[in-house]
């Protein structure tokens, strides 16, 4: 058996189905006689029902386990929405909707008739409201009373004796289920995750109620007809006219025929219910007239403005005097607060007052705001809308539980009863669904509606910087007049990405239908100052946040550049010695003025032949080798010096190196890289006369080796120094004849690069010398600001 | 996403870092009283959380030295934005100090190379703007761990988004 994947509300379907099923209360095992008898109220031919019972493997089995329910269940939607009975559509059909059983039609009439009575009564409350989320609308639904059993066990609602209609709710609560259906339930609905189990049960009841069976039973004759699989979006599509706002109708045919019968006995109230309907009933956060009287009339005694804000603090005292808990009072704000200003006009303060009432009857707040709670326009008629019974209606029939709740607000109770009687307005609903439209739209007949709304000055909502915020002060500084803003902000919609486009509208929104009559230019300026600067302090840290700590970093002096010179020196010999070297420019200025060695003679002149021949391998190597290396090598003149040296000398490497060396010698060149190379040229010279002139490579190389020493603190001139010192060192071993005198000439040579280096390095001593200076009286100075700086 | 809320004193954090393909973050943010004590973390995925939150408090000090280190004129010019904390070999810890010294620090996986400091900066910048909506709550007692559902989608869609 493949396993099932069941979204959250067939599950609590499916587990209700089990549970019902489960007369033994076994938990394990549904009863046999009860599975089957459910399976023939779905309504499927027998061999369908064989086979589900097949291929979920009860018969395998010999029992119906919990999963062989499920797969059983699901593979009965799966045969009632018109697909063919296959293992693999178990998971692969989406969206399919729950099974439908239907009970024996005399049980049907029976619990209707005893139902309706109470709907009559609440007559006119049912076509308002797809209930109140999550209110005991239970009850109501007669006609798959089978499966109610179930529901009130899913039921959370802790009054369920609302005997008010409208299993409406079920079905907004339910859009996942139902997804086909395209008309959305409002926020409110959605929260109502457990009755969407009787919301599978309620949809067609709901139907019979509302809508299509209203028109008469001429409709429902029309539909009995349809074949029994006939799938529910299409029954739904010839339902439009008259469930312009229902959500989920899933009305199968089956419920039709049952529907029919029921609609005998209450076809009044489905008249009714059917004009209600039409309206926006389906949303039950819609506030009423005498709601929103009193919340007008609360809004009055803390501020007697009404187009002025009530201050959080204010708003605070008041809310929590209704005894929520902070958190959900946090969270009512969060919801209510629309312009995240921290306080609240007149319709946000009825946003949260209604969602407070809403609350502390029972219902569960919603994730976000409900269309009709946000913060409307100045222009609409609110008057008409439909109520929204979702306090209201659940307390009809339930003052009690209303009235120790309200206690905080004794006016609320009072409150309750006047609405409850006043049936007659419900039933002149008109379509207000779209002017909550007109809020996202922005609509741009809002400010010309009003002409005498002066814009005279924008309102800064949004404390907070941010880029709409940012927007909207360059509203202010550009819509001075009530054009204006009209274009501006019609161009703004479309830019704003990021934020949500409403929430957006909706502040600029704010902007203007706070115009008129808003006269606490106090708040405004001070609303204006902090947001100024937050502004620019937002503009400030994102735009100093860079400058910032450079800034920090400017007073001090930059801590000396480590060896610009040497900035290539990839010899760990040239790192380590310049440990202690700051000064890289400033010594090469420094040091550049020594003289530089002029080429030695004798050296040259050896070398020249073959470092002549070698200059262009030499180039192209050492080019190679020190990038920086250069081209202004071509001092080729000297290296005809050196050819004759050069050419005495060895192999490849000591003889390019030369070369190297010689243009190095030649032009002040930074490359440590030659040094090294000088360095190497100098091992492979001592290492290549090793045999021969064993003892002289000896103090030669450690020469060359003290020399490579300072070499790392060497500066062109340096090198060159060194060059020709190594340029003479091939001479040595050439002539064993020569000996002495190369031997002296590169003594001579020896001192020379020693007093050179001497000097260099007093030089550099007194460099050093001089930044420790500095270095001290910084520190200093240091030691004289800290005392400031812990201020 | 699992999230936790401490009621230790102290600042949030928010560390993203990778492990496989799945990217741990933990937003803490913390409180400057004295005490610091974070207000809010959250940590995605949620393996070694108790090691995000002994970083985000080890981090505290390098915060609190970067505050200080300013010296008295520089507290009106002293970016929120810290920038990299340190970094360890594992990742990299970003802060942010508000001026009413409420710390947000960002724990970031150090193989998560393509979170660039101006990615960081918005984020701090987003975190700090649903901060101050929570802030504007009058329920919300500044000090309460934060338990707001739209700062934790926020921040949730934050880390989702870097990670």
């Amino acid at each position: 058996m493949e396993s099932l994947t069941l979204t959250d509300v067939e599950q609590k379907y499916y587990s209700d189905l089990f549970v019902y099923c489960d007369t033994d209360n076994t938990k394990k095992v549904a009863s046999n006689g009860k599975v089957l008898d459910l399976f023939r109220a779905a309504q499927l031919p027998s061999e369908v029902v064989l086979q589900i019972t097949e291929l979920c493997g009860a018969t395998r089995l010999g029992h119906f386990g919990r999963s062989q329910f499920y797969i059983a269940l699901k593979l009965i939607a799966v045969a009632q929405s018109g697909l063919p009975l296959r293992v693999e559509s178990l998971n692969s059909v989406k969206d399919l909707p729950l099974p439908r059983f239907v009970v024996a039609k005399n049980e049907q009439e029976a619990r209707h008739t005893a139902m309706y009575p109470d709907l009559e009564n609440q007559g006119p409350y049912q076509g308002v409201i797809p209930r109140p989320p999550g209110r005991g609308q239970v009850k109501k639904v007669s006609a798959h009373e089978v499966i109610q059993p179930c529901v009130p066990t899913v039921e959370p609602q802790p009054d369920t004796t609302s005997p008010v209609v409208s299993p409406h709710q079920s079905p907004p609560t339910s859009p996942h289920a139902w997804r086909k259906h395209k008309r959305q339930a409002s926020g409110g609905n959605v929260e109502r995750p457990p009755v969407v189990v009787a919301g599978a049960v309620w949809t067609p009841f709901r139907e019979v109620q509302s809508g299509p069976v209203v028109v008469g039973d001429g409709m429902w004759s029309a539909h009995s007809p349809p074949p029994v699989q006939e799938s529910w979006v299409s029954l739904k599509d010839t339902y439009p006219p008259s469930s312009s706002k229902m959500p989920p109708m899933h009305l199968s045919p089956v419920q039709v025929e049952n529907s029919s019968i029921r609609t005998v006995a209450s076809i009044t109230t489905a008249n009714e219910i059917q004009r209600q309907s039409s309206s926006g009933y389906d949303d039950p956060w819609k506030i009423t007239d005498e709601q929103r009287q009193y919340y007008i009339n609360q809004f009055k005694t803390i501020q007697p403005d009404l187009n002025g804000f009530i201050p959080g603090s204010a708003a605070k005292e008041f809310f929590t005097k209704s005894k929520l808990p902070i958190l959900e009072l946090s969270h009512i704000w969060e919801l209510s607060d629309f312009d995240k200003d921290g306080a609240l006009t007149l319709d946000e303060f009825c946003a949260a007052f209604h969602l407070v009432v809403a609350r502390k009857n029972g219902y569960d707040l919603p994730e976000k705001l409900p269309e009709s709670l946000m913060p409307k326009l100045i222009d609409l008629d609110d008057s008409a809308e439909v109520p929204d019974q979702a306090p209201d209606v659940g307390y009809s029939g339930s003052p009690v539980e209303v009235t120790p709740n309200k206690s905080p607000m004794p006016s609320l109770n009072q409150t309750w009863p006047d609405l409850n009687q006043g049936n007659e307005q419900w039933e002149t609903f008109s379509e207000r669904s779209s002017s909550s439209q007109t809020l996202t739209q922005f609509d741009s007949n809002i400010a010309p509606a009003d002409p005498d709304t002066a814009i005279v000055h924008p309102v800064p909502i949004r404390m907070t910087p941010s880029k709409i915020h940012m927007q909207e002060m360059e509203l202010k500084r550009t819509g001075s007049d009530h054009t204006h803003p009209t274009s501006p902000l019609m161009a703004k919609p479309p830019e704003l990405s990021e934020e949500t486009k409403l929430a957006t509208s909706m502040k600029i929104l704010m902007f203007f239908t706070k115009g008129d009559g808003y006269s606490s230019s106090d708040s405004y300026t001070s609303d204006q100052d902090p947001i100024t600067s937050v502004v620019t302090r937002q503009r400030s840290n994102s735009g100093t946040s860079p400058e910032g700590l450079k800034v920090a970093a400017a007073p001090p002096p930059p801590p000396p550049r480590p060896n610009a010179s040497h900035s290539r020196s990839s010899s760990l010999d040239m790192n380590r010695n310049f440990a202690a070297h700051p000064t890289g420019p400033q010594q090469s200025g420094v040091v550049a003025c020594p003289p530089a060695i002029p080429p030695r003679p004798l050296p040259t002149q050896t070398s020249g032949p073959h470092s002549g021949h070698r200059s262009d391998e030499g180039l192209a190597a050492h080019s190679t080798t020190s990038p920086q290396q250069i081209p202004e090598q071509p001092n080729f003149a000297d290296f005809s010096q050196f050819q004759a040296f050069a050419a005495s000398d060895q192999p490849s490497d000591d003889g390019e190196k030369h070369p190297e060396s010689l243009p190095v010698r030649a032009g002040p060149l930074r490359t440590v890289k030659i040094d090294n190379q000088e360095e190497r040229a100098a091992a492979t010279v001592n290492s290549a006369k090793g045999s021969i002139m064993a003892p002289p490579p000896k103090p030669v190389r450690r020469r060359l080796k003290s020399e490579d020493e300072l070499q790392d603190e060497a500066l062109p001139p340096k090198s060159n120094v060194i060059a020709t010192v190594l340029a003479t060192l091939p001479s040595i071993p050439r002539s064993v004849g020569k000996d002495k005198k190369a031997i002296q000439a590169s003594i001579r040579r020896n001192k020379e690069t020693n007093t050179v280096l001497a000097r260099l390095n007093s030089e550099l001593q007194q460099q050093l010398k001089d930044l420790l200076e500095e270095r001290i009286s910084l520190e200093v100075q240091l030691e004289q600001l800290r005392p400031f700086s812990h201020l | 996403m699992h999230q936790v809320r401490l009621q230790i004193k102290g600042s949030d954090e928010a560390r993203y870092s990778y492990s496989i393909d799945v990217q741990i973050s933990a937003v803490l943010q913390y409180w400057s009283k004295p005490k610091n004590y974070p207000l809010f973390i959250r940590s995605v995925p949620v393996q070694n959380e108790l090691k995000f939150h002994y970083t985000v408090h080890t981090s505290l000090d390098v915060v609190e030295e970067k505050i200080s280190a300013v010296g008295k004129a520089m507290a009106d010019q002293r970016e929120l934005y810290l920038g990299l904390l340190y970094p360890t070999e594992d990742y990299k810890v970003y802060g942010y100090v508000t001026n009413s010294k409420v710390k947000f620090v960002i724990v970031v996986d150090s193989s998560n190379t393509s979170l660039r400091d101006n990615e960081i900066r918005s984020m701090f910048r987003k975190l700090h703007n649903s901060f101050t909506d929570v802030m504007c709550n009058p329920f919300y007692n500044p000090g309460d761990t934060i338990q707001s559902k739209a700062f934790d989608s926020i921040v949730s869609a934050m880390m989702v988004q870097a990670s």
